[in-house]
């Protein structure tokens, strides 16, 4: 449905966008997780036709965004950030619009029926001028959907809704996104692990990683960290762990805590339970810490990038979904090139 | 085409919701209006009493009222798009740049064109007055206004792709249409090229049209004028989609 092969963005010698690539298919909801200029907002501009790429290719239901913009654009509704609407325009007014410029066949009921999936029916007649927030994001969604499309982009659609509101718009485009194809951005984190079967995290305009929610957090979890309080803390505790096998770092806390990182895929828990017991310090915890989808973030993005990884780093390679978390280290710890 | 005939009724709705078409419509009447009255009242008081002057006068001032009122109705366009971003959605339909460009261009043609019609009243007086106004140069006049509009509110629409500042947009409108109305004066100066920047004049044919004399030349002139500068504006929306 959507394939981007390649996509950058230069602004003179800035650097929008650096080698994106990726797919989606239909039934997919397509998560672009970054900071802001990451470059969510401007690949999904390369992908609606509205900036073309310096470099790169793109195709929306199999038509160019480039070569057959046209077709592409008949094949996808957008809702940009901000939702730019017209203020003197009433609701039905502005719709009615829209669907006369996508020439939508029955534009009477195409246009009831947008506006009873995001219920705006008993607003028609207003003005948009007037209307708060959440109603502007609706009637944009409206705009998006009049046509029903194939491809939906929606950049930051929860953005400035009350959290009401963002429960409402999550199950609409949870609902859309089940036979169509979805691509949202977004910086709020989970959201993304609610909505999305993939997340693409950019960071500096480059794909940091790509692939499900939770294989994202298993595979980041696969450097263990372990937390372990025990009650009698002795001095040289620290050493006598970092000698147990797997164990790679030991932070020492207050009141007895350790902080322990085990090398990927090993349980080093029942080793330091024993090794507490025999040595008879007491122990009080010992648990696994996963790492939530903020920490996952902050992992893959606070981290210079940009610096480590090469434009031809798998990581800038589509992912399918479905391989396995031992064969791609490469492309999500890429702090470690 | 379709296409273009959407964008422009959605324009002239929002013409209407503000009241700078109002407010222009009803400068350009009383304006028009003043003129009417002050060259029917000399032409009253010449021994000949020649009134086909009245309409010639009068044709004549609505070009430099032109001059002034096209950026106004123009200025919002193109720019008022650009600064809201709704360009973004207008141009992610599946809409062809030109067909922006034209819809916001006949949009502001049209307005134009109906304030002109309610100048017909003043022929119309004169008829009904009693007086035997001369058709021909009428026709010519008003054919020469439509063209030099035509022209001048493309002229606007360029200078408001350029920007996202309405007000920047008229007085780049209002700059271009000066140097394009003044170059004929240029050739007083340089005599040797009088005819070159004649020829560029956009205000001097009209005065053509006003006499009853329909040159192929100047419609050419005109029509040429109007379909580059759309042309033009074509691509600098284009463009601005690189920057």
């Amino acid at each position: 449905m959507i394939e981007a092969q390649g996509l950058s963005k230069h602004y003179g010698t800035r650097i929008a966008v650096q080698n994106v690539s990726f797919q989606a298919e239909q039934g997919e909801v397509l998560g672009f997780l970054g900071p802001n200029g990451a470059g969510k907002t401007t690949t999904m501009r390369i992908l609606t036709g509205y900036l073309p790429p310096s470099d790169g290719s793109a195709s929306i239901a199999g038509h160019d965004v480039l070569r057959e913009s046209r077709a592409a654009r008949r094949n996808l509704g957008y809702l940009p950030e901000n939702v730019p609407l017209y203020p003197e325009m009433t609701i039905a007014g502005y719709l009615d619009y829209m669907a006369r410029l996508r020439q939508v066949p029955q534009r009477r009921d195409a246009l009831q029926r947008a506006m009873e999936l995001v219920h705006i029916t008993e607003r028609a007649d207003d003005r948009i001028g007037k209307l708060s927030k959440g109603y502007r994001q609706r009637v944009g969604l409206a705009q998006a959907l009049l046509h029903d499309p194939p491809v939906l982009i929606l950049d930051e659609p929860t953005v400035g809704l009350d959290p009401r509101q963002i429960i409402e718009v999550r199950e609409l485009i949870r609902k859309l996104g089940s036979e169509r194809t979805v691509i949202l951005s977004t910086h709020i984190l989970p959201e993304v692990s609610q909505l999305c079967n993939r997340v693409i995290i950019l960071s500096n305009g480059r794909i940091a990683a790509i692939d499900t929610p939770q294989s994202l957090t298993t595979r980041l979890q696969g450097m263990e960290r372990v937390r372990l309080q025990v009650g009698k803390p002795v001095p040289g505790i620290a050493e006598q762990i970092g000698l147990v096998a797997g164990v790679q770092t030991v932070e020492e806390g207050a009141n007895g805590v350790f902080e322990i990182q085990s090398t990927r895929d090993q349980d080093v828990r029942p080793l330091l339970a024993d090794l507490v017991v025999k040595q008879g310090w007491g122990l009080l915890e010992l648990r696994a810490m996963s790492m939530s989808m903020e920490e996952i973030f902050l992992e893959l993005t606070t981290h210079d990038i940009a610096a480590t990884a090469a434009p031809t780093t798998p990581a800038a390679e589509p992912i399918p979904p479905d391989v396995a978390p031992a064969e791609d280290e490469n492309e999500v710890v890429t702090k470690d090139a | 085409m379709h296409a273009a005939l959407t964008i422009a009724r959605r324009e002239l709705d929002a013409y209407f919701v503000s009241p700078i078409a109002y407010l222009v419509t009803a400068a350009f009447l009383v304006i028009s209006g003043f003129f009417f009255s002050i060259f029917l009242i000399s032409a009253q008081q010449q021994p000949n009493n020649d009134i086909t002057q009245v309409m010639q006068g009068l044709f004549n001032n609505i070009n430099v009222i032109l001059l002034f009122i096209a950026p106004l109705l123009t200025m919002r366009l193109l720019a008022d798009e650009q600064r809201s971003g709704t360009i973004e959605v207008l141009l992610t339909s599946p809409v062809r740049d030109w067909e922006v460009v034209l819809g916001k261009f006949l949009a502001a043609l049209a307005l134009f064109l109906v304030m002109l019609l309610l100048t017909l009243l003043y022929p119309l007086f004169i008829w009904r007055m009693g007086g035997n106004p001369d058709w021909g140069p009428i026709f010519g006049g008003y054919l020469g206004l439509t063209l030099l509009a035509a022209a001048t509110l493309s002229i606007g629409t360029l200078a408001s792709a350029l920007t996202e500042n309405q007000i920047v947009a008229a007085v780049i409108a209002f700059a271009i249409l000066l140097v394009l109305w003044l170059i004929g004066a240029a050739g007083t100066v340089w005599t040797g090229a009088a005819e070159v920047f004649r020829a560029l004049s956009i205000l001097e044919r009209s005065d053509n049209f006003a006499r009853g004399v329909i040159n192929l030349e100047d419609i050419v002139y005109y029509l040429s004028l109007i379909i580059g500068t759309l042309f033009i504006t074509t691509r600098i929306l284009e463009t601005r989609r690189y920057s």
